[in-house]
């Protein structure tokens, strides 16, 4: 009875503290809760927030798990909990692993200008009632749901948006590199909403990417998928969920494995990553960022949900990817950084020209909201305050358009857009989100509820300075 | 096809006026700043060589060329990159020189482009070669221009003209002054018509020159007009009184010179962007365009928020003289250019100083006159605030009476 391992009392008191410190470690401040590390529970806080812990759990048995307004996938995927990727189709390997087709650059007329070519403009048409007539609609539920809605897919490929960034001669819409229209495209989409936006974009980022720096094998084997009639989810994913997240120092790593390579990580921000059937994943290879082409189904991914303050309806998931191991033609692009560099580029224009678009929404909104309501005997347009607030959404929203619009035509015409584009997406950040911020303000109490919208793109217009990657022009 | 670039046919124009200014302003810009009211004569000799180049065709003037509608000999449809691009972005270099220089340049002042835009044929030709400064402002009269007090008495083949302006850009050396004045106060801003007078007329008094904060090379006087005798073909436009078109005419001098005004802000702002930058690289501080800016340091992310609010306001400048270019009514777009780059020339001018320390504030450097020259910009021509009001009635379709 004096064994000091092994009897009943010791196990209790062994198993009661490890029970306590693995407790212990669960509530520790640091990052969990929004407490920053500097936070410090004393005993009544570690009582409280245990406490705490059991009323939840019981509260989740009694009401039942989740509301229905969820998609089943996304929401089997939320808290955490990780599931496969989904069951992916067979890409048929075609082609050679020689250059691929490239879309040639427009050419330069030298003429300052703003109007849209004639092509542009029937696209615009066309576009504008799809974001008017659909995506608007459809935008509340849609961000309640954290889901997409399958006619608004539907009605996107039909336009053929995935395919207007891949070259004719591999059954694209545009004769030449199309940038420019792209950023028109997808303003006017974001001015329906910004998260079907991305939603419906998001294939077309992939597709794009594989027709700008993909093999002819990797053309063959993936962009008629893209350009049919039943095209794939696709994912580009750029992000990883790390504070300073910088795109040329990704945590994320690829190391040569015989032919192929293996890929570890965790990327953000992954449009419908419950439901895509290809990603293009960018990792450090030797120390250079680089993109890598790999199919869901692979074994060692994983995905788990990540609904985030906005843009709510493109389903932005996590992708974990542990020991993936994908063949020699996974490389999209060179090693050298350079495709990785224009891809991080040209898929900033796309969230400039999203921000564009969503704020346009906000400025048509309150015009109409401060003409209509009434205080002190008079519409609160009429006072200065006021006004000049939308005076300022007008003129910011118009420099961005045009900064934006400037680094897209230079996208276009294949000159160097590093500066521009950087600009730009300094602008739509700091502006774009400015815009989303006075438009709740203008509305007051009202803008805080969801009977208006304004407070979605409040949420949608903060992803503009934050995310990488997702959408590209 | 959506294109922001340079114009192809004004980059040789962009480039001589760089030129002008790197070679001619640069030099003597703090000596003129220094030397306030004293006359920069180095500015007769820049004159004629733009009247020169003008003489050709190949520039719209390096500033006041006016935004007269000309009308085009090409088909229709074409676009036009025309004498308004032309001016904005040759002010602009000029600017980037001296906005205080640019604004003294002989034959070149604000009055000369009222001339440009509202004057008739006959007047065109007679004005030919005359320096005309723009009085419109009174002591107690600045934004509200509507109000002026200053008045205009038909008699005879003449016009009396009494009052008292202030804020006269070039007053003392130009040869004459396109002056604001109503013909009869009861009727509104319908009344209110410009006139071109000598300044050798002896009704017109150049009473004193102001002390600034900046732009110091450019003179600006106070004048009275006392018993002011001008022939009655030296109104400018029309001499009828029209209630309905009211003060459209007079008004639409200003769509003409806000993107001149924004021009200016935008080459002052950018000659202490050049500077900053080329002083931070010195230092170790590189300035990334592809980094997130939060990883980067604080002044290369301060410096990119600047040069991003930059880029915008020279784009709108660019679009307001496109407009015009094409014959698109643009007040709108003027008016958001003058506000953008209003306040822009001001931040980032300031914010330059900020970053540059004490050699940034010093007189060492050029940086702390530029902080000093951009105030005025989001000043005349209409105030950031006039500015704001004209774009809120554009944009939530209300009246003057309405949004006041």
């Amino acid at each position: 009875m004096t064994g000091s391992t092994g009897g009943p009392l010791a196990r209790a008191v062994t198993r009661s503290y490890s029970f306590r410190m693995s407790l212990m470690n669960n509530l520790r401040p640091g990052g969990r809760h929004g407490l920053s590390s500097r936070e410090a529970r004393d005993p009544i806080g570690f009582a409280v927030a245990a406490v705490n812990r059991l009323a939840q759990s019981e509260l989740i048995d009694r009401v039942g798990l989740r509301k229905q307004t969820e998609q089943v996938v996304y929401s089997a995927t939320r808290n955490g909990f990780r599931v496969a990727t989904a069951a992916g189709r067979q890409f048929a390997r075609a082609g050679r692993r020689t250059a691929g087709a490239r879309p040639a650059s427009a050419r330069s007329r030298g003429v300052f200008d703003l109007t849209p070519t004639d092509d542009e403009a029937m696209l615009l048409e066309v576009v504008r009632e799809l974001a008017d007539e659909l995506l608007r609609p459809a935008a509340a539920d849609a961000d309640a749901a954290c889901a997409a809605p399958e006619p608004v897919l539907a009605a996107a490929q039909e336009v053929g948006l995935p395919g207007l960034g891949v070259p004719e001669e591999l059954g694209g819409i545009m004769e030449e590199r199309s940038a420019m229209a792209g950023a028109l495209v997808a303003e006017a989409l974001a001015r329906g909403d910004m998260g079907l936006a991305v939603a419906t974009l998001a294939p077309g980022a992939v597709a794009t990417a594989i027709g700008l720096w993909g093999t002819e094998a990797q053309q063959q084997t993936y962009l008629p998928a893209f350009t049919g009639s039943d095209v794939p989810v696709a994912a580009l994913t750029l992000a990883e969920p790390t504070v300073l997240f910088d795109p040329f120092a990704l945590s994320t790593t690829a190391r040569r494995d015989g032919d192929g390579f293996v890929l570890d990580g965790l990327k953000s921000a992954v449009v419908r990553g419950a439901d895509a059937e290809l990603f293009v994943v960018a990792a450090m290879l030797e120390g250079v960022p680089a993109l890598f082409l790999v199919e869901s189904g692979t074994e060692g991914l994983e995905v788990e949900a990540d609904p985030s303050m906005g843009i709510r309806a493109a389903g932005l998931s996590r992708l974990h990817l542990t020991g993936v191991r994908v063949g020699a033609d996974a490389l999209l692009g060179d090693t050298e950084g350079t495709a990785h560099r224009e891809c991080v580029r040209l898929s900033r224009l796309a969230w400039c020209a999203l921000a564009v678009g969503t704020g346009q929404a906000v400025l048509d909104h309150v015009t109409d909201y401060v003409n209509g309501r009434e205080a002190f005997g008079e519409p609160i347009s009429h006072r200065q305050s006021v006004a000049f607030m939308v005076a300022d959404i007008a003129i910011e929203l118009q420099a961005m358009r045009l900064v934006t619009w400037k680094a897209a035509s230079r996208a276009a015409r294949g000159e160097d857009f590093a500066r521009e584009v950087g600009l730009a997406r300094q602008l739509c950040a700091e502006k774009g989100m400015r815009i989303g911020l006075d438009g709740v303000q203008l509305l007051g109490g009202h803008g805080f509820v969801k009977e208006h919208p304004v407070e979605r793109w409040y949420r949608d217009l903060r992803a503009v300075g934050v995310m990488e990657g997702a959408v590209l022009l | 096809m959506i294109n922001l670039e340079t114009p192809r046919k004004h980059a040789g124009l962009v480039d001589q006026a760089h030129q002008l200014a790197m070679n001619m302003l640069r030099p003597i810009s703090r000596k003129y700043d220094r030397a306030e009211h004293t006359y920069p004569k180095e500015l007769d000799m820049l004159a004629a060589l733009i009247d020169g180049v003008s003489e050709t065709g190949a520039t719209g003037g390096a500033g006041a060329g006016g935004v007269r509608r000309e009308t085009s000999s090409e088909e229709p449809g074409t676009v036009r990159n025309g004498a308004n691009l032309a001016s904005v972005l040759s002010v602009a270099e000029m600017c980037w020189g001296d906005t205080a220089l640019l604004l003294s340049m002989p034959r070149q002042g604000l009055g000369n482009s009222a001339i440009a835009s509202v004057a008739n044929e006959e007047q065109l030709e007679r004005y030919k070669g005359t320096w005309a400064a723009m009085a419109i402002t009174e002591p107690g009269t600045g934004s509200d221009s509507a109000n002026i007090t200053t008045t205009a008495v038909k008699d005879g083949d003449e016009y009396v003209i009494n009052g008292e302006k202030i804020y006269v850009t070039s007053g003392e050396r130009a040869d004459s002054v396109v002056v604001w004045a109503t013909l009869d106060k009861e009727l509104g801003r319908a009344a209110i018509k410009s006139f071109l007078v000598r300044k050798d007329n002896p009704g017109l008094t150049v009473e004193r020159l102001e002390h600034k904060l900046g732009i110091r090379a450019s003179d600006t006087a106070a004048i009275t007009f006392t018993d002011c005798r001008v022939p009655a073909e030296d109104l400018l436009g029309s001499p009828e009184i029209d209630t309905k078109s009211g003060f459209a005419g007079a008004m639409a001098t200003f769509d003409n010179t806000r993107p001149l005004v924004a021009a200016m802000a935008v080459g002052c702002a950018r000659a202490s962007l050049d500077l900053t930058r080329d002083l931070l690289e010195q230092a170790g501080v590189v300035i990334d365009h592809d980094r997130p800016p939060q990883s980067q340091s604080a002044a290369a992310a301060t410096f990119l928020r600047l040069e991003a609010d930059w880029e915008g306001a020279k784009l709108l400048m660019m679009q307001a003289a496109w407009m015009a270019d094409n014959r698109l009514p643009n007040s709108l777009e003027a008016s958001m250019a003058k506000a953008k780059a209003g306040r822009v020339g001001s931040d980032v001018t300031l914010s330059c100083v900020q970053l540059c320390g004490t050699l940034g504030y010093s007189e060492a450097e050029l940086l702390e006159k530029w902080a000093r020259d951009s105030k005025i910009l989001d000043i005349f021509e209409g105030t950031q605030q006039i500015q704001q009001l004209i774009v809120a009635r554009r944009i939530l379709g209300l009246t003057s009476a309405e949004l006041r």
